[in-house]
């Protein structure tokens, strides 16, 4: 064995800690795609995103309606079940894996800091799920191609449609990092998620179902109904609510992950 | 004199709270300063007013049986786990309050190695010193010479998973060395090896020696002997000895021993040894006419000269002769009985 070249003692600071952020981030989003469940998750996207596809072009077939495609796409069950199913999918293995493997102690005494680490993990699934949801625009392409007519009404449409989309998801992979980082155990995350998405989820049923007609409370559950943002969104009209609502639940969950991971962490 | 302990503290600080430099009332010159640390699992003291000192440059073994805190005490110096009080710095950075600096000069392997499974040994190498803030135009540079030096070179590409435990342990080590840090805390680097691999390592740790400073812990006492300038023995989470092996065994001559192989019989020959000054009990076998004795000695005694006066006189035949020298194991386990 050699000995190693004599090099000045002081360390080379000279990285910042957005370098190391994107060192963080490409060693999520690498060890993602060698996970087989990222291309389970794809292919049974694709799947049942391609059966719906096929299943709304029959019925607007059949039947005239004044929505666009784009909104009669993202209206039906078939949309949302695959949709709430992928994020407990997507973020179960995120934090269970470094406490299961115990490369949190590896990589907590390298010379990074926990915000970057929850927020490297963070955006690794939210690459991941961007990469899922980006192709699914080609699909109104095709609609427009095979048709002739376009998908949408205004262009306004997609914007609004995709900027939920990422809105939603952006919510929802917090919420699963969180479960995530709640247990060592990745079924336990995500049952977790799942339970808790899908509660949400049909909250905003909750004024339909129950028949609720006090004008609070039915206001309340507009405010956090992800259907009916999508009822909106996919119409092109942008409402600020629900922006800052996605984007400060986001906030709050990925706040608490970082709590929820310290406190394991220093517990040991 | 003891800096905020750790359960007052917030329950984060960010980077951008460090201050730079060293922290005030902590040594410069000493690589590693313990002071009063103690680590407290619900209530039970792992470890206990920790007091010690490593300066630039020693390679220090920390000996204890298990659960003495060997392990504690490193977690907290490589600032994965808070202490419950007291402080530690490396390099006079407090491994708390200025962790980041702390650990920028650190490299750290713990116990049974984790690594990434799902990583090539060069990825993975390439991976932590990136991580670790080397340049980007050195990295490859200083993954080659970590490779080199632990002989990973043929493993460059191979995937850590499956990587035999001797070559995990390696990469671990690869990867403690690969920021160049001029401190090194190893956990236990050489359990689980084959005796051609923890010479290897123990090579390596002594060539590391001198511009670096090291802290192995282990409780393979051989390797202390040959690698180790200063022993620190810790038991119970408490320090019960700190200082050159040297030292150690001369302080505890109390544990040396004779063997002596004489043509007498049994009976009379513990008898007559028994008197000799110095000795403080003698065991025997027989091997058909001659016996072989075991001497315990007491503390500082030297009675070869008288027993072969004895011998002499009795006019016995001795065949052999051999003042066994306390070794450090001997020293360990009177340190470490656990009625201590």
């Amino acid at each position: 064995m050699e000995q190693v070249q004599d090099r000045g003692w002081e360390p080379e600071t000279n990285r910042s800690s957005m370098n190391t952020f994107l060192t963080l981030l490409g060693r999520e989003i690498k060890s993602f795609f060698y996970s087989p469940i990222a291309y389970v998750v794809l292919f049974y996207f694709l799947l049942l995103s391609g059966f719906n596809f096929y299943f709304q072009i029959s019925i607007l077939n059949g039947y005239p309606t004044e929505l666009s495609f784009v909104e009669v796409f993202f209206m039906p069950a078939l949309f949302w079940f695959p949709f709430i199913l992928s994020f407990p999918l997507i973020t179960m293995r995120v934090y269970a894996e470094e406490f299961r493997m115990g490369t949190l102690e590896t990589l907590s005494t390298a010379p990074v800091s926990d915000t970057q680490i929850v927020l490297a993990k963070f955006a690794g699934v939210v690459f991941f799920y961007v990469v899922l949801w980006a192709p699914s625009l080609l699909s109104f392409v095709c609609f427009k191609y095979i048709t002739g007519h376009a998908a949408v009404f205004t262009a306004g449409s997609y914007w609004g449609t995709y900027l939920l989309l990422f809105l939603m998801g952006l919510f929802y992979i917090s919420l699963g990092c969180l479960a995530s980082a709640l247990t060592k155990d990745q079924i336990n995350a995500a049952t977790i998620s799942f339970t808790t998405i899908t509660l949400l989820l049909f909250l905003g049923f909750l004024s339909d179902v129950v028949g609720v007609t006090q004008p609070t409370l039915k206001e309340m559950n507009s405010y956090i109904s992800a259907v009916e943002h999508m009822r909106d969104f996919s119409r092109g009209i942008i409402d600020s609510r629900p922006v800052v609502w996605y984007l400060s639940m986001t906030a709050l969950m990925t706040f608490l992950t970082l709590q929820v991971f310290q406190y394991r962490k220093w517990k040991a | 004199m003891c800096s905020t302990p750790a359960a007052d503290a917030p329950l984060f600080r960010t980077a951008s709270r460090e201050r730079p430099g060293p922290a005030p009332g902590l040594s410069h010159r000493a690589m590693i300063q313990v002071e009063n640390l103690t680590k407290r699992y619900a209530g039970v003291p792992a470890i206990q007013n920790l007091d010690f000192t490593v300066a630039k440059g020693e390679i220090v073994g920390f000996l204890g049986p298990n659960g003495a805190g060997k392990s504690t005490t490193m977690k907290i110096l490589s600032g994965y786990l808070p202490a419950s009080s007291g402080r530690a710095s490396i390099a006079g950075f407090d491994v708390f309050s200025q962790s980041l600096e702390a650990r920028r000069r650190l490299g750290y392997l713990p116990e049974n190695t984790p690594l990434y499974t799902d990583m090539r040994v060069g990825e993975y190498l390439r991976y932590r010193a990136r991580l670790k803030q080397v340049p980007a135009s050195k990295v490859r540079e200083r993954v080659g010479d970590v490779l080199e030096l632990c002989s990973l070179r043929d493993r460059e590409r191979s995937m850590i998973r499956d990587l035999s435990k001797g070559y995990r342990q390696r990469v671990g080590l690869a990867d403690a060395l690969v920021h160049d840090p001029e401190l090194l805390i190893l956990d236990e680097p050489t359990i689980g090896l084959d005796p051609n691999q923890i010479r290897q390592v123990r090579e390596l740790v002594k060539n590391l020696g001198g511009k670096r400073t090291v802290l192995i812990s282990t409780h393979i006492l051989p390797e202390v002997e040959i690698m180790c300038s200063r022993v620190i023995v810790i038991h119970k989470g408490r320090i019960r000895a700190s200082d050159t092996a040297g030292n150690l065994l001369k302080n505890h001559r109390a544990l040396g021993a004779m063997r002596v192989e004489a043509r007498v019989p049994m009976a009379a020959g513990v008898e007559a040894l028994r008197t000799v000054p110095g000795v403080k009990d003698v065991t025997a076998e027989a091997e058909g006419e001659w016996s072989i004795f075991q001497l315990r000695l007491d503390a500082n005694a030297d009675p070869g000269e008288e027993i072969s006066k004895l011998a002499r006189e009795k006019g016995w035949d001795v065949r052999e002769m051999t003042r066994r020298r306390a070794t450090l194991e001997d020293v360990f386990v009177e340190l470490t009985h656990s009625d201590h």
